[in-house]
């Protein structure tokens, strides 16, 4: 026992006697080890190898207005890719996130269009109606405590058919007519999609939105109550309700956020393009979800950053315009996505492996 | 189950006057039915300040029903249950924990991959700043965390390590602390030691000791009697629902503890037909004489003979 309380006032509990006992192993851990389980670093490492591959492949890759493009590629899938992060840290997902892009975007044109009001109008309702949608996913999810991957199944294939449906009823085209002359247009522009300059090159302003929405998350994520709950509720919902954290709002305010994203996508889809293809979206959840995964968010929840999917939409801007910048065909973009992806799982898993060993 | 006459339910309906340093939770003859099930009938147990009740049975004994009902999940259905001297019914385990009856179920209620320190206030965090600016008091939190830790005996040098890396007796005494830090003045325990190996299980029970100096009332289930043995100051043996024991540790010896954990008592009973039986070896099962220990505090235990028909 007194070897035991020595060996124990170091590392672990003094209950556990003998050399190499179970207690403190973990504290043990090399300090490499540790950092690598960081769910971002990877990540990081990741984007870094992507984009020295292209400045090499690729010269001209290194203008900087080169690199104001591939910018602006990632911040269009990050600024999707920070909600949805939240949400796979939460436990869930959301499939109708690409689509509900287009049903905002959608609802603020032709409600301003058809009625003649100020754009903001049609801004404002397309925001109540996204955080709508998003509040429908969460409380189904929630009360009927399905897997969000059907329920939200169920919205995205509601949302793809009135989006085409409602637009051609409304506007008998596949896209909605040209608000590019109504009033609050310029003003809204100058919010969701306008350029500024840096040092001659210029700069789409979603990419500033897009670092100061992750310095944000990561900031609710890290320093919040509301953060420490995204983080309990996905990693196991039972125990957190059990100590008292509110696991149905956490789930429904997350599923909010995410139609909070997708309502801003959409308003700076509609502003930079004057009208919106009713038809588009599909498949973009999957790619948000793609960067989440890549970005070191466990798709089983508990774990993940805001900052890793910053990155990891980072990789996907990188590669889909590298590829273009390097001359190759642009076909090959998926199959890098999908090489990406997988690499990015089976990090995921070795991390899981080695943060929960015992 | 044949024979009921031989436990010692029948033997009390004394009705003893209520002692006058009242338990900090007491159960008067409780019961719990489930539509047609008896899962528990007439169960008396009592727990104090600074002593450790230990609850033992077999799966399906009714110890689950029994801390389900202290812990708030569940109503009783019969007898009463008192807190400080007053009857109680808990609509929520919130509300029992309001009256500082904490509960630390076998799952511990942490989340694996979430720090120690995170784990340690999930759901009661402690902040600072206003509103929009309100955010996580990290430093004080670790602090007190690490804090109730080595009051507790337990020292980890990294509090930031996810709760998954613990060892299962470190992560049961995290979950213990914890309860003691948030106000517990009765600790429910749920076969802390199940799952754990000799080493992990002697961490634990130097916990339950730990909680017990305190000044907490502990109530330790298990289906362990060595384990009970080594930390309990009163036994309590389930059985079919109801009570098959209920002794004070200087009443009862280990070896007897273990026969009625066994089904001693029944079994006492059989042990001559047993002996009956080609490869069946009965001498080692105690005598009926053997199983001695008094009937303490057994308040309005209905002398019942019917059996409930199921366990838990």
């Amino acid at each position: 026992m007194s070897t035991a309380q020595r060996a124990g006032s170091a590392v672990g509990t003094p209950q556990t006697p003998g050399p190499g006992g179970a207690d403190g192993r973990a504290a043990r851990r090399p300090a490499v080890l540790r950092l690598l389980a960081r769910p971002e670093v990877g990540v990081f490492l990741g984007a870094a190898a992507v984009l020295v591959f292209f400045l090499v492949a690729a010269p001209s890759v290194r203008h900087g207005s080169s690199m104001a493009t591939i910018l602006y590629q990632s911040s269009t899938i990050g600024i999707m890719a920070l909600p949805v992060a939240l949400l796979m840290i939460g436990g869930e997902f959301d499939l109708s996130s690409g689509v509900a892009v287009i049903t905002s975007a959608l609802a603020a044109s032709m409600l301003s269009y058809q009625l003649t009001v100020n754009v903001w109008t049609g801004v404002v309702v397309a925001l109540v109606l996204s955080l709508a949608i998003g509040a429908l996913n969460g409380w189904m999810v929630v009360r009927t405590g399905l897997p969000s991957f059907l329920v939200t199944l169920g919205t995205f294939l509601i949302l793809q058919g009135v989006n085409l449906a409602v637009t051609k009823l409304v506007t008998d085209n596949v896209a909605t007519d040209d608000i590019s002359d109504m009033d609050g247009f310029g003003q809204a522009r100058r919010i969701f999609a306008s350029s500024f300059d840096a040092g001659g090159v210029q700069v789409k302003i979603t990419v500033v939105w897009w670092l100061v929405f992750a310095a944000l998350a990561t900031w609710v994520l890290l320093r919040t109550r509301y953060g420490n709950w995204v983080f309990a509720v996905g990693g196991d919902e039972g125990s957190a309700r059990a100590v008292g954290v509110p696991v149905t709002f956490t789930k429904i305010t997350l599923f909010m956020l995410v139609g909070l994203g997708a309502w801003f996508v959409g308003m700076h889809n509609l502003f930079s393009f004057n009208t919106v293809q009713s038809g588009e979206g599909v498949g973009q959840e999957l790619i948000y979800i793609a960067a989440a995964v890549i970005g070191g968010c466990l798709l089983t929840g508990g774990q993940g950053s805001a900052i890793g999917p910053v990155f990891g939409a980072f990789m996907f801007g990188m590669v889909q315009q590298g590829i273009v910048y390097a001359g190759w065909n642009p076909d090959w973009f998926k199959a890098f996505l999908g090489v990406m992806l997988l690499g990015a799982v089976l990090i995921n898993l070795w991390v899981r492996r080695t943060a929960t060993r015992r | 189950m044949t024979d009921d006459t031989t436990t010692p339910h029948g033997a009390g309906a004394e009705g003893t006057p209520p002692a006058p340093d009242t338990p900090l939770v007491e159960l008067r003859g409780a019961g719990k039915s489930y539509g047609n099930v008896r899962a528990l009938h007439g169960v008396d147990l009592t727990v104090d300040a600074g002593r450790v009740t230990c609850v033992l049975g077999d799966n399906g004994a009714g110890k689950s029903t029994l801390i389900k009902i202290v812990s708030g999940l569940h109503r009783h259905t019969e007898g009463e249950f008192l807190v400080d001297g007053r009857p109680v019914r808990f609509a929520t385990p919130r509300d029992a924990l309001a009256r500082g009856i904490a509960t630390v179920y076998q799952d511990l209620a942490t989340v694996p991959l979430m720090p120690v320190w995170r784990n340690f206030f999930l759901g009661s965090e402690l902040t600072k700043g206003p509103w929009p600016l309100r955010r996580l008091d990290i430093a004080r939190m670790k602090r007190t965390a690490d804090r109730e830790l080595r009051d507790m005996g337990i020292v980890l040098d990294d509090l930031e390590q996810p709760v998954g890396t613990l060892s299962g007796g470190q992560r049961q005494s995290v979950a213990i602390a914890r309860a003691v830090h948030f106000g517990a003045r009765v600790l429910i325990l749920d076969e802390p030691t199940a799952a754990l190996g000799v080493r992990q299980s002697g961490v634990v029970l130097k916990y339950i000791a730990a909680a017990r100096d305190r000044g907490l009332g502990v109530v330790f289930i298990t289906h362990n009697p060595h384990h009970a043995y080594m930390v309990g100051d009163h036994f309590s043996v389930l059985r079919l629902g109801t009570l098959e024991l209920s002794a004070d540790r200087g009443d009862v010896g280990l070896e007897e503890l273990t026969d009625h954990m066994a089904g001693g008592a029944e079994l006492a009973a059989l042990k001559h037909e047993l002996a009956q039986v080609r490869g069946v070896d009965a001498r080692e099962l105690p005598e009926e004489a053997d199983l001695t220990a008094p009937w303490r505090r057994p308040r309005k235990a209905a002398p019942d003979p019917a059996p409930p028909s199921g366990g838990t």
